[in-house]
């Protein structure tokens, strides 16, 4: 992990989103799928937090060696706002890569990525690795409208077979990334599923591998304060590998990378909604 | 020529820390995550994370949501509980440079002492740091350290039996100076004003509370103006005690603010989190401001802006 100061030498819009290029080469030449960066917000506002942000591409090799793409959604929040709006030529305090990277099949060989939104950013560098190491990669990506599924022509491009699906069915199928899971799995001979996004999807993708008894690795998303293991905010809840007891791991040091069988999904689904509960009494 | 070096260093009731900017609690991870980060050398002290008896598995996340100029966080004191902390955490917390504080929370006096007497003598720990705005289990109390009896009570049990210097950290948005007497009458060493105020952040779009704690205590820049407060009402009523800043201090200045005010010593919590090296930073922008002012030394900065003569403050509506 380093801590730079990244020029931006390019930004463009996606969609709904828009996506950041950096030169960063002591971050772009270590980084690896499902890993992500803290990007720092200007000192002159009253958002303070730096922004966690998974690596989109990273580009080792080649005429763009030592860049580094993220992608953000500006209507998240005033941060992801503030970065959409930067120009080409500034310049971002980051610190990076962060976390642990998504780990790729000795001998199995069909592999599905499952995304939502903007969460899809990250499987793309992670298409890229397996494709590049021999591996059979099919995707699953949605998003509400057609403006939110994120590179759909780059899904295509790198793998077999593509499910797109939205909520209003403005691109592919009407209906749910969750809804398509099944399916997908009944078209190819999956035998390695990776899945990035939210606690509803990573959950619903666990319980499925579970009762299929295929292996599965998910990037998780979970509020962080720093990115970088000090303040312990960013609890995910994960059993003990005998599955007697729990604890709370950080999202940060210890994720994002998860096999979601050790996941207490249930502790973690239940965490906002009891909060209410013990509250309303 | 050369320019003579002015020293940084300072006395903090007894200890020689390098610097007189700390890393507060609970925003240094286990000891080893700022490797890389920040020169640790160059830091003054850190904190360690909250320490209790028995292991804790802390709150249910999300664990921290943005407020102006600030944050809205609880953490439950996730910790291993002290005697897994002593084996893991400490040594790794002792390895590095700066002095270590070690802070510690219980919800009886009996947790405190005991927790005091694992620490008892352990190579590495500069200092105690005590925790005082948890619940009060034994009397059935909100918050155990807004009550003199018990602030007394606690930060007595601890001073008598640690054999390093002891910090209390009193409650935020409080009166605070009735507790900051009870706390030097019992035999703190020194005060840490304050801790993080009780706070609540609301997710509107979901109809319920943003964090999974439900309540949780605000953080950053925010803070700064009623750590200023406390701190100069303290220095008023007790103008030995030594004094550590926290709450909202990010810049040279906010420390130097705090140290007019009259601290001794800052910690940088929130800060941290955002730029790791801010300790370091803040720093190298006290000893210019020192440079600026002739001065020698940070002391020398010490309650020079004194509040005597301003109206008694008027306490009204005591938070917690």
């Amino acid at each position: 992990m380093t801590r730079v100061r990244a020029e931006i030498l390019s930004t463009r819009r996606l969609g709904a989103y828009q996506s950041l290029t950096l030169v960063a080469p002591e971050i772009a030449e270590r980084a690896k799928p499902g890993q992500f960066v803290a990007v720092a917000m200007p000192g002159d506002r009253d958002f303070l937090l730096r922004r966690h942000l998974t690596i989109h591409q990273s580009s080792r090799r080649g005429g763009w060696a030592g860049t580094l793409e993220f992608v953000v959604d500006p209507a998240a929040g005033p941060g992801t706002a503030w970065l959409s709006d930067l120009g080409a030529h500034g310049f971002l305090d980051v610190i990076g890569p962060l976390g642990t990277s998504f780990s790729y099949p000795k001998r199995l060989t069909n592999c599905l990525l499952i995304g939502q939104g903007r969460s899809v950013a990250g499987l793309y560098f992670l298409a890229q690795e397996l494709v590049a190491r021999g591996k059979r990669v099919d995707m699953v990506i949605g998003g509400t409208t057609l403006d939110a599924v994120f590179k759909p022509i780059e899904a295509k491009r790198l793998s077999q077979l593509v499910t797109v699906v939205t909520d209003d069915g403005t691109l592919g199928e009407t209906g749910t990334v969750i809804e398509a899971v099944v399916p997908a799995l009944e078209r190819a001979p999956i035998e390695v599923v990776y899945a990035a996004g939210k606690v509803p999807l990573l959950s619903a993708v666990g319980e499925i591998c579970r009762s299929r008894k295929l292996p599965a690795q998910v990037a998780v998303e979970e509020r962080m304060g720093c990115g970088y293991g000090l303040c312990g905010t960013c609890a995910v809840p994960i059993a003990s590998k005998d599955g007697a007891t729990w604890g709370h791991v950080r999202a940060c040091v210890d994720g994002p990378v998860f096999n979601p069988a050790r996941v207490v999904w249930e502790r973690w689904r239940a965490a906002g909604t009891a909060a209410v509960a013990e509250d309303a009494q | 020529m050369t320019t003579r070096t002015r020293s940084i260093g300072v006395d903090l009731a007894g200890i020689a820390l390098a610097t007189p900017v700390l890393i507060a609690s609970g925003c240094a991870g286990t000891g080893t995550e700022l490797n890389g980060l920040v020169e640790l050398r160059r830091v003054g002290g850190i904190v360690s994370r909250t320490i209790t008896v028995e292991a804790r598995d802390g709150s249910p996340p999300p664990r921290i949501v943005e407020s102006p100029a600030g944050v809205v966080w609880d953490t439950g004191l996730q910790n291993p509980g002290v005697d897994a902390f002593v084996a893991t955490e400490l040594p790794a917390l002792a390895a590095t440079p700066p002095s270590v504080f070690v802070s510690i929370a219980g919800g009886t006096l009996e947790e405190y002492v005991r927790i005091v007497g694992v620490l008892q003598g352990r190579a590495g720990v500069s200092a105690i740091e005590v925790h005082l705005s948890g619940p009060d289990r034994e009397l059935e109390r909100p918050v155990l350290g807004v009550h003199v009896d018990r602030v007394t009570e606690v930060v007595g049990a601890v001073a008598r039996m640690s054999l390093v210097p002891v910090f209390a950290k009193l409650p935020g948005g409080v009166d605070v100076v009735p507790l900051a007497v009870a706390a030097a009458r019992a035999g703190a060493s020194g005060l840490t004003l304050c801790a993080s105020p009780p706070a609540l952040a609301i997710d509107a779009a979901a109809t319920r509370p943003a964090l999974g704690a439900v309540g949780g205590w605000l953080s950053g820049p925010a803070l700064k103006p009623m750590t200023l407060r406390a701190v100069a009402e303290v220095h008023r009523a007790l103008p030995r005690m030594p004094l550590v800043a926290s709450g909202g201090i990010r810049t040279a200045t906010d420390a130097v603010e705090a140290m007019l005010a009259g601290a001794s010593a800052v910690q940088v919590g929130t800060a941290t989190l955002v730029d790791p090296a801010a300790t370091v930073t803040i720093a190298k922008g006290i000893v210019a401001e020192l440079q600026r002012r002739a001065l020698g030394s940070p002391a020398d900065l010490r309650g020079a802006v004194a509040i005597i003569g301003s109206p008694a403050p008027v306490h009204q509506g005591q938070g917690a």
